[in-house]
């Protein structure tokens, strides 16, 4: 077990090194002079120079890189050329909103996924399933930013024009503030990202139950006369957890990028509404912070993964 | 599956033709034949391939489509297709689908955003696939170190936050189609790459490999003229399912500005446009049509793909269905 974290903790850094490498050594071959963009376009060549050498911009590559990396191993990820605030500040201040979206988005994917692949592994042929299977092929095809243009404008528009308020345009309000205009806020971002991503849940259950539930084991449980409750639950479901953990894990480690687009889409001012920003301003520090916070959400979700993989199934240790 | 597709058809078919007198024509169908009559039998399916085959000839007859309305697709037609107050006019009978915020046609920029999808849905499809193929085939072919060092550079691309990656290329290099094209290739090619790997790693054991190898047969040769026509049809189901996910990354890109530069119509450019402002609030045309040809495109290669899976292997889903229903009575 020690050896197996060990193996996997290695691969996480060496994971994290080739991406900041990969990120640093495309910023330094890019063209354009992050100087212009701190000074301003109408700065003489002294000042350009004189910013270069406070960045520490005129130091060969090797140095610049591995300041940066012994910098950003203790969280320090170097100041936003734009307003020269510090680049962890500026992302730890967004972090609510996209944990916030996230945090809501897995709860109610699982909760609308899961059961439809039960519902759907346990009444497979009949009208049930259809409609399922209807849900999991509308749900895989829809992008994301389609169905969220197209809720807003039916629950927040055609309510509004009729006379009343359902939802707001987008926006968000502190949860500390008050939860219930947090929750009311957020509930259409929810919804979006959760219809769009339930459906790899829906046929992810489905089809793994459809398979447990032929088993050997599930007819025995059954022919010990247990409720079909307790049978499918109990027994089917156990089977059905491991590839479901496996496939939460790779969502959700993936998320901090994917909601770039929910975030676009109901002005939410996430982390990734930062980067996107950062993109069009030319702000290379912020735009390698953020991967850089990516990459590390990506590898910390892959090492509870494993962690949970090993206490479900005791083969993998 | 369809290992003896390359045996001699020929002398199958001599074979026939000798016996084809007097007894009754027994006409002996490949695996991909086969699978291929089970698709035909599958209406939704069949829907699926049509509308494709609809989308092709509408985004390679664009031009017509502009011909036959007199518009252009960047042309803005500020008289005709916007409001005396500057608001996009709804679909009339000069412009099918409306107009957009610039006084553009929305159905010729559509016919337009077509070929932008499609080409770059299916050329990064295949070029990922390619690239995934080749890797996993060696990976799978090989094993050992190679396949370590594969495996993990396999584990590597797929731990990258690849729409984060995509937007510090972006701000680097600038939007294009090429730089589109190649972040989508290079973030798909691992999830066909991961099951050519394993359908390798078991036809490597199988007798007809040991045979050709105990015939003298080199690496390359068993590669190509053993393994990769066994991999035949798993590779196109594997591509066309690749297909609908590359035209959403594309319009994902395009939506976030950072894939196809305006004024060039995309698709996902024009949800952008919409968008932006919240014009769309006002004017549903512009979303509702770029965003039905859109999910129509994404569902029919979705459908399609579906389609070719369980013709493939009809047994996988009837046989857990068949199950399940005797458990059930019983």
């Amino acid at each position: 077990m020690i050896a197996f974290l060990i193996k996997r903790l290695t691969f996480g850094v060496f994971v994290l090194l080739s991406l900041s490498l990969f990120v640093f050594f495309l910023f330094f071959v890019a063209p354009g002079d992050p100087a212009r963009v701190v000074a301003g376009d109408k700065a003489p060549e002294a000042q350009l120079q004189q910013v270069r050498e406070n960045l520490g911009l005129d130091r060969p590559m090797p140095e610049q890189y591995l300041r940066f990396v012994t910098r950003a191993a203790q969280g320090d990820l170097g100041f936003s050329y734009r307003n020269r605030q510090p680049v962890t500040d500026l992302i730890m201040r967004r972090i609510p909103v996209t944990v916030s979206l996230v945090f809501g988005g897995v709860l109610f994917w699982l909760a609308l996924g899961v059961p439809i692949g039960i519902i759907s592994a346990r009444n497979p042929g009949t009208w049930k399933d259809r409609l399922g299977q209807v849900f999991i092929l509308l749900g895989l095809s829809f992008p994301t930013f389609v169905l969220g243009m197209l809720a807003l404008y039916t629950l927040y528009f055609l309510p509004r024009t009729a006379g009343f308020t359902l939802f707001p345009p987008g926006g968000y309000a502190p949860f500390l503030e008050n939860p219930a205009k947090w929750a009311w806020h957020l509930a259409l971002p929810w919804t979006t990202l959760a219809l769009v991503v339930a459906a790899i849940y829906a046929r992810l259950t489905r089809g793994q139950l459809l398979q447990v539930l032929g088993e050997d084991y599930i007819r025995t449980a059954r022919a010990k006369g247990l409720t079909e409750r307790r049978v499918v639950y109990r027994h089917g479901m156990r089977a059905t957890l491991t590839p479901l953990v496996t496939q939460l894990g790779a969502d959700i480690a993936v998320l901090l990028g994917g909601v770039i687009v929910i975030e676009q889409v109901f002005g939410l001012q996430g982390v990734g509404a930062l980067a996107v920003q950062a993109v069009q301003n030319q702000d290379r520090p912020i735009i390698i912070g953020v991967v850089m916070l990516g990459g590390l959400f990506i590898v910390t979700t892959n090492l509870i993964v494993d962690l949970l993989y090993a206490a479900l199934d005791p083969r993998v240790r | 599956m369809g290992q003896f597709q390359t045996r001699s058809r020929k002398a199958a078919t001599e074979a026939q033709t000798a016996e084809a007198e007097d007894a009754p024509v027994v006409v002996q169908r490949s695996s991909a034949s086969l699978t291929f009559r089970r698709l035909a039998h599958d209406p939704a399916s069949v829907i699926a391939f049509m509308f494709i085959i609809a989308l092709v000839a509408f985004a390679v007859g664009a031009p017509l489509v502009e011909a036959w309305t007199g518009h252009g697709p960047i042309e803005q037609y500020r008289e005709t297709a916007l409001s005396p107050v500057g608001l996009p006019v709804g679909p009339n009978a000069e412009f099918l689908l409306g107009g957009d915020q610039l006084g553009r046609d929305v159905l010729v920029r559509i016919a337009y955003g077509a070929r932008v999808s499609l080409l770059v849905g299916v050329l990064a499809s295949l070029l990922a696939a390619t690239i995934g193929v080749t890797v996993g085939m060696l990976a799978g072919y090989f094993g050992g170190w190679v396949d370590v060092v594969l495996g993990r550079l396999m584990d590597l691309v797929m731990s990258v936050p690849f729409l984060l990656c995509a937007l510090a290329l972006v701000s680097v290099f600038g939007p294009s189609l090429p730089l589109s094209v190649s972040v989508i290739v290079f973030f798909s090619w691992t999830t066909i790459g991961r099951v050519i790997r394993a359908e390798t790693t078991s036809l490597v054991r199988r007798e007809f490999v040991q045979a050709s190898r105990s015939l003298g047969a080199g690496h390359g040769y068993i590669l190509l003229r053993d393994i990769l026509p066994n991999l035949a049809l798993t590779i196109i189901i594997y591509t066309t399912m690749l297909i609908p996910n590359a035209i959403v990354f594309e319009a994902t890109l395009s939506y976030l500005g950072m894939g196809i530069v305006p004024p060039t119509p995309s698709w996902g450019g024009m949800l952008a446009e919409a968008g932006a402002n919240s014009i769309y609030l006002v004017a549903w045309w512009l979303v509702v049509f770029p965003g039905l040809a859109l999910l129509a495109s994404t569902l029919a290669f979705n459908i399609l793909g579906d389609g070719l899976r369980d013709a493939l292997d009809p047994s996988a889903r009837g046989r857990a269905v068949l199950r399940k229903k005797k458990l059930t009575k019983g």
